[in-house]
């Protein structure tokens, strides 16, 4: 055996799963060493994000870090919205019921803020057993013994072992990759965030907010040509979380340019109230998203390693709510106790399989996986089952029944039950939203249209700290086949961009011309898009290397 | 293990920072006074034996009383434990000569004697490289410099450093030496951290040293001549044998030179700068 350095347990990645997993071992004297790639704990990280306390959750946020809404948070979230959007014709319903449907409380929070704070309380926890948080330090692997995983290894440290290995190191985790436990290449099974954080002088006066209150608005239908997903526009202290969430599979098959569709929702009027005279847009951000419905782990262990989060795809979309953060939360306090109980037990081995009893017991499974959801995407996810109900829908018979249903509309889009039910296809995104605003909807308008930033001022605006000569994506096959989705998908990149990370380039051989793609990592905001659209050999950057998120 | 670095206070040659008279002269009085950057690269090699090897670092200077602020610095920057101030009017003006006898006895006076002491890399305003070497010689210890990365065996007493043979960074020797020893940091020492412990100590440490700089006058002790019981005559100016016969002025840096803008949309004005460019570009 080598004399590798050891702790009883290494938590790789400081986002909520991480540090909800760091601080349960740590209440049980577990010796853990916690290890982050961003130079602080949140500098990497992107959410909406309005972070969730179940009712019905095992663990929730501020069960395991006291203070966290009054210190961590932003806003609670009181009202709730979605706007079905035709053009100009915007149909509202309020559907706060089902937002506070098994909803303790739900905050709105920047990552940045929130990541760093909870990282000085797991350093502190954590510092007591003998381990502690350390940033800046990106794990690149796994450490294995006689093909047993037994550590990991990492740019910036010697190898680690550990009794307990914790992959909370989110979406696209190479981790899960190398264990092979999960892979990304389904463009299908991922959606992509993009957000800006707008500032925004006086956010009550504006919401119409009191003090403890705070908004949430979706949007859907026709303002993001045909891709399907929605937008979102959250409140904070006093800036705006605004941004879209598509289905990659979508996004890649339309061509769109993420960056334009985020504006199409900056500029619709009926941000305008909102946003007001001066744009400024504080930070552009991108990361994708995992479907649980489709990715989250059933088994998620192998040996010594744990998938908590993201990393084991607990992402859940649950109709227009996105539920992340808090199952990575649930997640990684159910892995810890696991490892607990298992070492109490004597034998640290059965952690992993225990932690899959408990998010099947605790109910964790069947609301990332809903059995529903299964029986009815097959029925209801093939082009047929589509473009039935799109026509039926668009038909003058489809209009009618919307008219007539008219307000009791809300009450169905309020339910929990139907919103686990929807199929990922167009039309509860585009179709339904659509013909709603424009049989019910009333027309709004605005005084201006704000200027967005282009990509550009977008790249110049962020803080990189560029690892130069070793790019963390290389790109493997060149051909616009393989890769050349990626010049639209690439949330920093564009056709006729030349600025941004993918490019297309016309190479010209014997005579012969053909389309081919280059890649220059520089402005990359570490999304994990062309890992899946693209041919590439994808890694995150070394430690402290690359972008740098404030707001997050 | 006691490490201990010496430093010097220096005019920070900073743009911006810096001022100069106009014939050249440094402006002493507008200019602040900064910890010599290179001893820095000296102060973070002592820290990393602290890391690793646990024990304290102190930082010493022969300086006039503003210098405290220079040692705040390095307590706040780069983590010194205590500071130590040599410091009297009769030891102004010294040379490296002078001031090398001053430090050796500062240094002799220690309670805790040091196991190694470090110098950085010549300073930022005399540029000699003297200081570090004679103040060894006056020890009598071993000195190893240009030193880039340093291992130290407590039990065998030993230290073991990677150096740059002749400051040339394409040869690089290993050398080993009994403590006490001497070491110059050279300016491309990197220290590492590759054990996770090592880092969560350097993180503590951190924490540690940052709230003692806040009070750091508490951590300061001054030493005048008569505490390190030295003639007035061995140090300070009488001391220095050095004499300095006249300074040039320092030549206007090439970016102060009078400039013409031209805008690249102006056709007249690129015209003007083609021209004048031509006789260059002919070799004329
Ligand atoms: C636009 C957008 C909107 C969203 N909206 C919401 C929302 O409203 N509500 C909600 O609950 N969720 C939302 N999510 C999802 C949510 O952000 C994630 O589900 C959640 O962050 C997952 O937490 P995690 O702890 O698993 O991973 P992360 O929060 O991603 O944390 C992973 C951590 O691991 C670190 N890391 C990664 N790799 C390594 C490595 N190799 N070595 C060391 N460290 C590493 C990262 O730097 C990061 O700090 C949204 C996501 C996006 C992109
Ligand atoms: S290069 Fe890849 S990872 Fe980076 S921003 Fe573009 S799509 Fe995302």
């Amino acid at each position: 055996m080598t004399d590798h350095e050891h702790y009883e347990a290494v938590v790789v990645g400081a986002g909520p799963g991480g540090a909800a997993a760091a601080a349960t071992l740590a209440k049980h004297d577990v010796e853990t060493l916690v290890l982050e790639r961003g130079v602080d704990a949140g500098s990497k990280n992107v959410s909406g994000g309005l972070i969730y306390a179940e009712e019905s959750a095992p663990y929730t946020i501020d069960d395991l870090f006291p203070g966290f809404r009054e210190q961590a948070a932003e806003r609670p979230v009181t009202d709730y919205y979605i706007h079905n959007v035709a053009g100009e014709k915007v149909k509202t319903f309020d559907i706060t019921d089902l937002h506070e449907h098994d909803t303790e409380w739900s905050d709105a929070v920047l990552r940045r803020k929130m990541d760093s704070w909870l990282a000085d309380r797991v350093h502190e926890k954590t510092r007591e057993t003998g381990g502690g948080l350390l940033t800046e330090v990106h794990v690149n692997g796994l450490l294995r013994e006689n093909g047993e995983i037994v550590g990991v290894t990492c740019d910036e440290l010697d190898p680690i072992r550990a009794d307990l290995i914790v992959a909370a190191d989110g979406v696209n985790s190479e981790l899960a990759r190398d264990a092979g436990l999960m892979s990304w290449e389904e463009p299908d099974e991922w959606f992509q965030g993009v957000k800006a954080v707008v500032d925004v002088p006086d956010v009550d006066e504006r919401f119409d907010l009191g003090p403890d209150e705070g908004a949430a608005h979706l949007f859907s239908g026709d303002l993001f040509e045909g891709v399907r997903g929605g937008g979102f526009v959250y409140t904070n202290e006093d800036t705006l979380s605004v941004g879209t969430v598509f289905h990659l599979d979508s996004l890649v098959a339309e061509e769109a340019e993420p960056h334009e569709l985020l504006d199409s929702l900056l500029t619709h009027p009926l941000l305008d109230d909102w946003i007001g005279e001066d744009y400024e847009e504080l930070e552009y951000s991108a990361k994708l998203v995992p479907d649980s419905k489709k990715v989250a782990h059933e088994s998620p262990h192998k040996d010594r390693l744990v998938l908590v989060g993201d990393a084991g795809g607990q992402m859940q979309a649950q109709g227009p709510i996105i539920k992340g953060m808090n199952h990575a939360v649930t997640a990684g306090a159910l892995a810890a106790e696991a490892y607990v109980e298992a070492r109490s037990r004597g034998d640290t081995d059965l952690a992993g399989e225990r932690y899959a009893t408990k998010l099947d017991r605790e109910g964790v499974m069947d609301k990332l996986r809903p059995t529903r959801y299964e029986l009815a995407s097959a029925v209801g996810e093939n082009d047929l089952a589509t473009s039935i109900a799109d026509g039926v829908l668009r038909s003058a018979v489809g209009r009618f029944g919307v008219r007539v249903l008219g307000d009791r509309l809300e009450n169905l889009y309020s339910s929990p039950f139907l919103s686990m039910l929807a199929p990922d296809t167009r039309t509860p995104y585009v179709t339904m939203p659509t013909v709603i605003a424009e049989e019910l909807g009333t027309r709004v308008t605005a005084e201006r249209t704000i200027e967005t930033p282009d990509l550009a001022d977008r790249i110049g605006d962020l803080t990189y700290n560029t690892d130069v000569g070793n790019p963390h994506i290389e790109l493997l096959d060149n051909s616009a086949e393989a890769s050349g989705a990626a010049v639209s998908a690439c949330p920093v990149s564009a056709k006729d961009f030349g600025g941004g990370c993918y490019r297309e380039e016309t190479v010209k051989t014997n005579g012969d011309e053909k389309t081919a793609v280059s890649l220059d990592t520089q402005p990359c905001v570490e999304c994990g898009t062309c890992a899946i659209v693209a041919d590439t050999d994808w890694e995150h950057p070394q430690g402290g290397k690359g972008v740098e998120f404030r707001e997050g | 293990m006691h490490t201990v670095v010496l430093t010097k206070g220096v005019p920070d040659f900073r743009e911006g920072q810096v001022s100069f008279d106009e014939d050249g002269h440094l402006e002493r009085g507008k200019t602040p006074t900064v910890m010599n950057p290179n001893d820095k690269h000296a102060l973070r090699a002592a820290f990393q034996t602290k890391v690793r090897n646990g024990g304290h670092v102190s930082l010493m200077s022969m300086g006039p009383p503003g210098y405290k602020e220079v040692l705040q610095e390095g307590m706040r920057d780069v983590y010194a434990d205590d500071l130590y101030l040599l410091s009297d009017r009769e030891m102004g003006a010294a040379d490296t000569w002078a001031t090398a006898m001053t430090v050796a006895t500062g240094l002799q006076k220690l309670d805790d004697r040091p196991d190694l002491v470090f110098a950085g890399f010549k300073t930022a305003d005399g540029e000699t490289g003297h200081t570090g070497p004679q103040t060894c010689w006056c020890l009598d210890w071993p000195v190893i410099t240009h030193v880039i990365s340093l291992d130290v065996d407590e039990e065998e007493r030993t230290v073991r450093a990677k150096r740059l043979v002749e400051g040339d960074i394409s040869e690089i020797e290993t050398v080993e030496a009994p403590m006490p020893a001497f070491i110059v940091a050279d300016p491309e020492y990197e220290p590492s951290y590759r054990k996770a412990n090592h880092r969560l100590k350097h993180k503590d440490l951190r924490e540690e040293t940052k709230e003692r700089a806040a009070e750091y006058e508490d951590h300061v002790t001054v030493w005048d001549h008569e505490d390190l019981n030295l003639d007035p005559d061995y140090i300070g100016l009488d001391g220095s044998p050095t004499i300095v016969s006249g300074v040039d002025p320092i030549p206007k840096a090439p970016s102060e030179r009078d400039a013409t803008m031209v805008d690249a949309d102006d056709s007249e004005g690129m015209e003007q700068v083609v021209d004048e460019l031509a006789p260059y570009a002919t070799g004329d």
